[in-house]
């Protein structure tokens, strides 16, 4: 079943797409913006803005630690630097650099890993980055965003740009469906939005992870299971309010991402669901493992990133707060 | 090493080498993914290593003093999987399932899951660097063992890459070559109009490398180089093999689009026939 078909989403073209035309609308609306990629503008697509203003486009080649520091001199020149490529070579190759030049100074850079996750697909675990949201999770000063349909994504892009500071954007190769309408969307850097009602239990998600989500709460709703979906599109600044809101009004919690368990979104959700409110959490995401090459869908299923695997944590954990 | 295994002549290399392109063809076609223009360039390469160079046993794949050989431009690890499946380190009905769940053939090389891979690769710019410590564990064990390390040039853009070289020249890691599949092209575009990397052969040679330069795809200058490289003693040697993208296939040939797609059916044939036609 394709993905968002159960809650009754739109398809919509890949992500990276969406992004690519993101990108330029703002390097046409503004002239500080300047974009850098490490010989992958045809997979980033930022080739859309390489194509049309060659003279804010730099390629750095296979140089990404190189990139992210060319990056950190041109903003701190004045520009605003949008720094891309695929998010496994670009935040591992480039980490000092993010951590020195960019993050310790909070210099005014926007990072894009593109092929996050583990739906890039065939490439292989080498290429998937799975981690990106840890790595970057350890650079406090970074704002993190996980764009989840067409219209989050361009909110994002226009928000970045606009926000003082570091930020990082994941984007994706495959398509994800559309949630918010494109020109009423709710996005705004650091408040979750709810994007469905429901009070027997909260399912927070990002990115992909959103569109399942709401899947899932269909087929919740089926078994009588009213969830609700909050999308968790910035990592940092947490939204607090809204955690702590479902935590207090649904009593139960499941999280959904597209990354290690270890250091992703769910462990901060729980961190927060700790400290003011603690309620049942079960937590869907890439256990402590590398996948394998294989088409998005399988490795989906394969490593349990479905919306099946979350109706099962949100079933037990219903049945754990009615324990209580 | 199992016995049965004669290194090749020159007219048989090149025999092999239409073999090694035909798999990859059919590999990248049945995967409908992967990356035929990289792979074909460094096919000739591929070739005269596996078949004529190295000293490696496809039953003992762990062989400790089996000769190394890290293609670190990873994505084109169709030409590793074709040569290892040809020299016998696994059965070739595996090459159909490339990229596919469940394949030990992983989109990149992955030195857990296929036999006669020694360092997992993918991320350029890092299998050189471990070639790098295998010629330095073969110094201080007193191996005779060598060490065969084949980068892109769009790879050589990588710092890491110049920092291996600086590290091969401090220990006269004369047991390391390192060839360059010097293709012109990398993902996006011609490498010298996206970060130029000229005059290659003078920064080898100003890193301390012995450099030779020949025709990639003259299997005799392939098979001289690579002997050549054995005897230069306190140094290492980097062969820059100048190479085409796409090597064999002419609507594939110096096209950048061609780096990571995957033909069609129709396409797929006419590859076929052109490399089985070749010369
Ligand atoms: C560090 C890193 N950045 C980006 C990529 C994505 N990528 C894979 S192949 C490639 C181009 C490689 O060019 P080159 O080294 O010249 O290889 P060839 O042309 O021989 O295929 C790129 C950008 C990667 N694999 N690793």
């Amino acid at each position: 079943m394709p993905l968002g078909d159960k809650a009754g989403l739109k398809p919509a073209k890949p992500m990276r797409e969406v992004f690519g035309e993101a990108l330029l609308a703002l390097v046409r609306e503004n002239e500080r913006v300047v974009v850098l990629d490490g010989d992958l503008s045809n997979t980033t697509k930022t080739l859309a803005v390489r194509e049309a203003f060659p003279e804010r486009f730099f390629n750095i080649g296979l140089a990404e630690s190189n990139m992210v520091s060319i990056g950190a001199g041109l903003a701190d020149c004045g520009f605003i630097p949008f720094i891309t490529s695929m998010s496994g070579f670009l935040l591992t190759n480039g980490y000092d650099q993010l951590r020195l030049n960019i993050a310790i100074g909070g210099v005014n850079a926007k990072v894009v890993g593109s092929h996050g996750g583990i739906t890039l697909g065939k490439d292989g675990p080498t290429a998937m980055a799975i981690e990106d949201l840890a790595l970057v999770g350890g650079l406090p000063s970074f704002v993190i965003l996980v764009p989840s349909d067409p219209a989050t994504m361009h909110a994002a892009v226009r928000a970045m740009a606009a926000w003082e500071g570091p930020v990082y954007l994941r984007s994706s190769r495959v398509a994800m469906p559309h949630i918010y309408p494109m020109d009423a969307c709710p996005f705004e850097i650091g408040k979750a939005i709810v994007a469905r009602e429901g009070d027997d239990l909260t399912i927070v998600g990002c990115g992909i992870m959103v569109a399942a989500a709401l899947d899932a709460a269909a087929m919740l709703a089926d078994e009588g299971i009213e969830a609700r979906v909050l999308d968790l599109h910035t990592l940092r600044p947490l939204d607090e309010r809204a955690l702590v809101a479902a935590a207090r009004e649904t009593g139960a919690i499941v999280t959904a991402e597209e990354h290690l368990l270890h250091g992703g979104m769910g462990s901060n959700v729980a961190r927060i669901v700790a400290e003011h409110y603690p309620v049942p959490m079960r937590f869907v995401g890439l256990a402590d493992t590398y996948t394998e090459s294989g088409d998005p869908e399988d490795l989906l299923a394969k490593y349990g990133l479905t919306a099946e695997d979350i109706v099962l944590a949100a079933k037990e954990v219903v049945r754990a707060k009615r324990r209580r | 090493m199992s016995s049965d295994f004669k290194p090749m002549s020159v007219p048989e290399l090149k025999e092999m080498a239409k073999i090694i392109r035909t798999d990859i063809i059919e590999m990248i076609h049945e995967a409908q993914s992967g990356h035929p223009g990289g792979s074909l360039s460094a096919a000739d390469i591929v070739t005269a290593l596996y078949f004529r160079m190295l000293r490696v046993d496809p039953e003992n794949p762990g062989w400790p003093d089996r000769d190394r050989f890290i293609l670190s431009k990873g994505h084109a690890c169709p030409v590793w999987y074709a040569a290892l499946a040809e020299r016998g380190f696994f059965d070739k009905a595996h090459l159909r399932t490339l990229r596919k769940l469940g394949s030990i053939l992983q989109g990149h090389a992955d030195m857990k899951k296929t036999p006669g891979v020694d360092m997992t690769v993918g991320s350029l710019g890092q299998g050189i660097c471990a070639g790098v410590g295998m010629a330095l564990s073969g110094k201080l064990r007193g191996k005779d063992y060598h060490v065969w390390v084949v980068v892109g040039d769009g790879e050589c853009q990588e710092g890491s890459v110049w920092e291996a070289a600086m590290a091969g020249n401090k220990w006269h890691l004369d047991n390391l070559t390192v060839i360059v599949d010097k293709n012109g092209i990398q993902n996006d575009w011609f490498v010298a109009e996206e970060m130029p990397v000229d005059p290659l052969n003078d920064k080898w040679r100003a890193f301390g490398w012995h450099v030779l330069e020949i025709d990639g795809h003259d299997m005799a200058q392939i098979v001289e180089a690579l002997e050549t490289a054995l005897t230069i003693k306190g140094k290492p040697t980097c062969v820059i093999a100048h190479t085409v993208k796409g090597k064999g296939v002419s609507f594939m040939e110096n096209v950048p689009a061609w780096h990571g797609k995957a033909p069609t059916t129709e396409q797929a044939e006419i590859a076929l026939k052109e490399i089985k036609e070749a010369a």
